[in-house]
Order: structure tokens, then sequence, then C-alpha cells
């Protein structure tokens, strides 16, 4: 199963590999110059106690791109989310097939820890989820963790600042993060989530319990934080996807033959793409509103 | 939708029925609060009555004697303080330790771990009595033969109240949200450093409140410590944990036990200073509570 595979080649591939719509294998269209891959995903299933969540799922996330996941409730978007940083290995019953590489080393690898890939691969979650301490607290937990002593308050303040947060409570830093509006609490989880300098930042519905004003606010700073990081996010926001995306994944829910429901991906383009011109009717279907 | 006239409207919303149940229910659980309430009310005014003429300093450093005139409970008092430290000393890292492992290192699936959890609540309900044949056998005698000491009697009634320091550490570590811990584990903390920093913080609160009333509990047992042999007559203070002891409930005991009507009211003076204590661990139970209280 572990086919690796370097930028280039898969361009190579990726062109010779452009199939009639019905068919459910991505399709990949390389009019632009093509980024260097980070995370690979290859024929990724997932199965929660031996029932299949998704099956089958390969993709690209590009360095320093937004890449957007989207699909209907149930479709194995978080599912697939969790795999990138190992979040399933904590799920009792949750099993991991196929290849997940990062920079070509296999996420999955026989000696590979956890703990380190989450390091490299930070997430964001649905809820706000800020842990009951102090704000500045919360955002040195990870550095903490890693055992960095030192220049805490400098990491802190860079990791408020990218979160743009900083103005808001650089006079009470102190003060216990719970007493937060769920906007603020969410911008304090990316700039936890920054302070321990990842590479890659999973953002799961990140916006899903704010207002439109702490998620425009949030898609401002996606736009910015994509110069230094790699985004991949979770929506069922198609203007958000559209607006802050420049990939996107459609998965949808299918039924096999024993009557068992199982997310696949659909097509997997440039977002502009999968908006404006779909290879694929479901997609269509979907993107305009015509299904769930 | 079918509209209604106003007054029709007026029937509806105001309630008749309602208002009847709703008080008669509330006159009820008042009652019931009452009862409990004035037992326990009676019964402190009761010792407080009977036990004035002697809640004196006297009380507290005299020794056991002879003539109650003089007799006091000091060595009762320190004996209680030593045995009561050797048990929190023994029941609280165990007790959370066994917690922890339970709550966020067990494979629940896994038999034995479902049979420990099982036994714990088991062992919560094992009359005190048992203890103390317990700790006679093994502790006192037999595999530790510690003797008739203070420590005996600390780990005798550790494991006494163990399995409600287990359970009520557990409920505690329960209540912290799993998106706590799915935070930390997605900054690239290790599972220890998870329930370190994050899980054992925020459920210190309750942990410290559900072993405080475990020790309160303890702190009021008199039978299996008389079973492994605290003694009644002793006159000097414990050394160390090697010493001979008695405690508070055994001194009370003995005391009502005499013929003397003196030593039923130094029974009752002795009793207020253990309620005394054990109202105050209620109190600083309760603090502790309202302090820490979390919102997720
Ligand atoms: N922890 C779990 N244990 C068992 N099954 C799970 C678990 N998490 C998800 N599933 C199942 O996996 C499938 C995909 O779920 P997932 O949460 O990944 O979907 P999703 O696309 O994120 O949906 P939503 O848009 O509602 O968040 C669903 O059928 C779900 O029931
Ligand atoms: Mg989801």
């Amino acid at each position: 199963m572990a086919r690796k595979v370097e930028g280039t080649t898969m361009t190579e591939e990726n062109q010779a590999q452009v199939t009639p719509m019905q068919q459910i294998e991505p399709q990949h269209h390389a009019d632009k110059a093509p980024r260097e891959s980070l995370v690979t995903v290859d024929d990724v299933t997932v199965k929660y106690s031996g029932s299949t969540a998704v099956e089958g799922v390969t993709f690209d996330i590009a360095t320093n791109e937004i890449t957007a996941l989207i699909g209907a409730s149930g479709c194995g978007k978080s599912t697939l989310l969790r795999c990138i940083n190992r979040m399933n290995d904590l799920i009792p019953g949750a099993e991991v097939t196929g290849t997940i590489n990062y920079k070509g080393v296999d996420l999955y690898g026989e000696k590979i820890d956890p703990v380190q890939v989450r390091k490299l691969i930070g997430m964001v979650f649905q809820k706000p989820n800020p842990f009951p301490k102090s704000i500045y607290d919360n955002v040195a937990f990870g550095p903490r963790v890693l055992g960095i002593k030192e220049d805490l308050d400098e990491i802190v303040e860079k990791s408020l600042r990218r979160a743009s947060l900083w103005d808001e409570v650089k006079n009470r830093l102190n003060s216990s993060a719970l007493g937060m509006s769920g906007g603020q609490q969410q911008r304090l989880c990316i700039a936890r989530a920054i302070a321990t300098s990842p590479d890659v930042i999973l953002m799961d519905e990140p916006c899903s319990a704010l207002d439109p004003i702490s998620t425009g606010r949030i898609e401002d700073l996606m736009e910015e934080l994509k110069t230094r990081y790699t985004i991949v996010i979770v929506t069922h926001n198609m203007q958000q996807a559209a607006r802050v995306s420049d990939k996107t994944a459609f998965f949808t829910v299918n039924v096999n033959e024993d009557d068992k429901r199982f997310g696949q991906l659909v097509e997997f383009d440039d977002t502009e793409k999968i908006f404006t011109n779909p290879s694929d009717q479901r997609t269509e279907d979907y993107v305009t509103g015509k299904v769930g | 939708m079918k509209s209604i006239g106003a007054s029709a409207a007026r029937n509806e919303l105001e309630s008749r029925h309602r208002d009847f149940f709703e008080r008669g229910f509330m006159l009820a659980l008042i009652f019931s609060l009452g009862i409990g309430i004035i037992a326990l009310v009676t019964l402190i005014l009761q010792v407080l009555v009977e036990g004035f003429p002697r809640l004196n300093s006297e009380l507290l450093t005299n020794f056991p004697s002879g003539n109650p005139e003089i007799a006091g409970a000091q060595s009762a008092i320190m004996g209680t303080i030593w045995v009561i430290g050797v048990t929190a000393a023994f029941t609280i890292p165990v007790g959370i330790g066994a917690a922890i492992y339970l709550e966020e290192y067990a494979d629940k699936e896994r038999w034995w771990n479902r049979f420990i959890e099982l036994n714990l609540q088991n062992l919560a309900a094992v009359p005190a009595i048992v203890y103390g044949i317990l700790g006679l056998a093994f502790i006192v005698r037999g595999f530790l033969g510690l003797g008739q000491t203070v420590l005996a009697a600390g780990l005798t009634l550790g494991l006494l109240v163990l399995p409600i320091v287990i359970i009520s550490s557990r409920e505690a570590i329960k209540a912290v949200p799993d998106t706590i811990r799915q935070g930390a584990y997605a900054l690239g903390a290790t599972r220890w450093q998870t329930v370190r920093r994050q899980v054992l913080p925020a459920s210190i609160p309750g942990i410290a409140t559900g072993t405080i009333l475990a020790l309160s509990r303890a702190i009021g047992e008199a039978a299996p410590l008389i079973l492994i042999g605290g003694l009644t007559f002793i006159t000097f203070n414990p050394e160390s944990v090697n010493s001979n002891f008695t405690v508070l409930p055994i001194q009370i005991f003995n005391w009502v036990s005499r013929p003397q009507d003196e030593f039923r009211v130094l029974a009752a003076a002795a009793i207020v200073v253990l309620l005394v204590i054990l109202l105050a661990m209620n109190a600083l139970a309760i603090f502790l509570r309202n302090k820490y209280q979390r919102k997720y």
C-alpha cells in the first residue's frame, strides 16, 4: 500500500487520470503549476469497530494552501481529518488503512510516535475548547509540554498576535480563558495550536459555533496564516469553502450492498473549478444547493 | 390553529390545579427536609447542654483519669489526629492513583478492569467491623504484624475509606470534559502530561471534597479500632506511628459506658469536640468545592 509519491510524479499521474465523471476516483486538474504536496492521503479507509466510515480516499495537501473538505453530514470529513494527526488513535475501535505521508514519511509507520505527529500537525476543534486556565497558560501549554521554559512570554505574544487576538487580551493574560466570547475562545484555540509551531493546522468546522462577524475574523485569519502554515478545514458553509480555500475535496455518503452507509471522496480539485465547473454531477448538485 | 377569545385565553393561561399540587409537593419536601434537620439540631443541642459543664480547656489538655473531675481527652484528640494523618497519607495517593488508572488508563473492555469496578462498589458497602477483623488479622498480627499501633489503625481506616476515595475521585475525573483531553492531545501532550497538567488540576476540587468527606467518616469510626486494639486508658500522646493510641470515638465509648454521671457529661463534651472537628472538615470540603467550582 505504501505507494511513495513525489510531487512531480503525482502530477504526471494526475494528468493521465482525467476520467469520466461517473467514476469515483478523484480528478486532479493541473492547470496551474502545482505546489509541492506536504501531505499525501493515499487510498485511506477508516473503520469504526469494523464498520466502514470512509473508504478509499486519495488526495494531496499542498504546502501553504488551504484545503477544504466539504460534504453532507456523516460522510467522514472529521474522521479523515483526525487521521492526519492520528487523533483517531484515541478512539477505541478506530482502524485506519492506506497511507498518509507527511513529507514522504509514512505517518502510520511502525516507529512513528503519534505524540510527535500531533506536534507537527495541530488541530482546532468545532467547539472552542479552551482549558480552564488563564489565557496565558492556554497558549503556553503546548510549548511547556514540549519542554520549552525560556521565552515563553515571547511565544505567547507572537502566537496571540498571529491569531489576531493580542490587542484584545494583552491586558488580561492572567484571567480565565473561560471568560472570553466564543469567537475569542476559538481564536485562542488557534493561537494555542500555533504556539507549538506546527506545519499543518487541521480545523474541524472552526466557525460553526460562531456569529458571522467572528466567522469573518477567523476567515481573514486563515488567509494570513496560510503564508506560514498549511491548513485543512472542514466546513458545511459553501461560501466559506469558496472564499477561503485553494483546493476543495467533496465527499458523499454511499450505501453498499449490505445497506451500510460509508463516505467516499467524489471530487478533489481547485476550489474555483469545484464551484464553477465541477466534473461530477453530485458535486454540482451539492455546491449549487440542490441536495443536502 | 383556532383562535380563542380573551377570557378563554385567560382561563388557559392561569393555573389552578397546578398551583395546588405544586404547593402540596413543596410542603412534603420541606417536611422531609425538616425531619432531618430537626433530628440533627436536637442531637447537637442535647450534647451541647449535657456536655456544657465540661466544655473547658481541661478537656483538651488533661489525660484520661479514674477521677472524672480531672479527666480529659487530650490523648484521644492527639490519637485521632495521628491516626487520621496516617490514613490520609496512605489513602490519598493510593486512592487518586487508582482512580486515575481506572478512568484514564484502564481498558474498560477487559474483564479484570470491570471486575475491579464492580468490587469497588461492593467494598464501599462492607461494614466497618469487617475491616477491623481484616486489620487485626493482616495488619496488627499476621502478614504485616505492626502491633496495636497508630500505623496499624491508620492503615485499617485507610482500607475502610479507600473505596470511597477511589469512587469519588473517579467521579471528579469523569466530570472533566473529553474536549479538554482532546485539546491537550492535539497539542502533542502525552497521556501522562494530559492527566498531570489538565485532568488532575481540573478535578482536584472534586477529589478534595470526596477525600475530606471520606476522612471525616474515618474519624467517627470506633468499631474497627476497638477491634484492632485501640486502648481506652492512655495517659500519653502518640510520639510516633509506632505508639499505642486511643481515639475520640473510643474514648467516648468508654466514658459513656461508665456508671458515674460525671463521665456521661465528659462523654457529651467529647462528642461536641468530635462534632466540631467533623463540621470543620465538611465546611472545608464545601469551601473547596465552591471556591474551585468550574464551568467548562
Ligand atoms: N467515534 C466514533 N465511533 C464510531 N463511529 C464514528 C465515530 N465518529 C464518527 N463515526 C461514524 O463515522 C461516520 C463519519 O463520521 P464523521 O464524524 O467523520 O462525519 P462528518 O463528515 O464529520 O459529519 P459532520 O458533518 O456531521 O461532522 C459516521 O457514520 C459516524 O457515525
Ligand atoms: Mg464532523
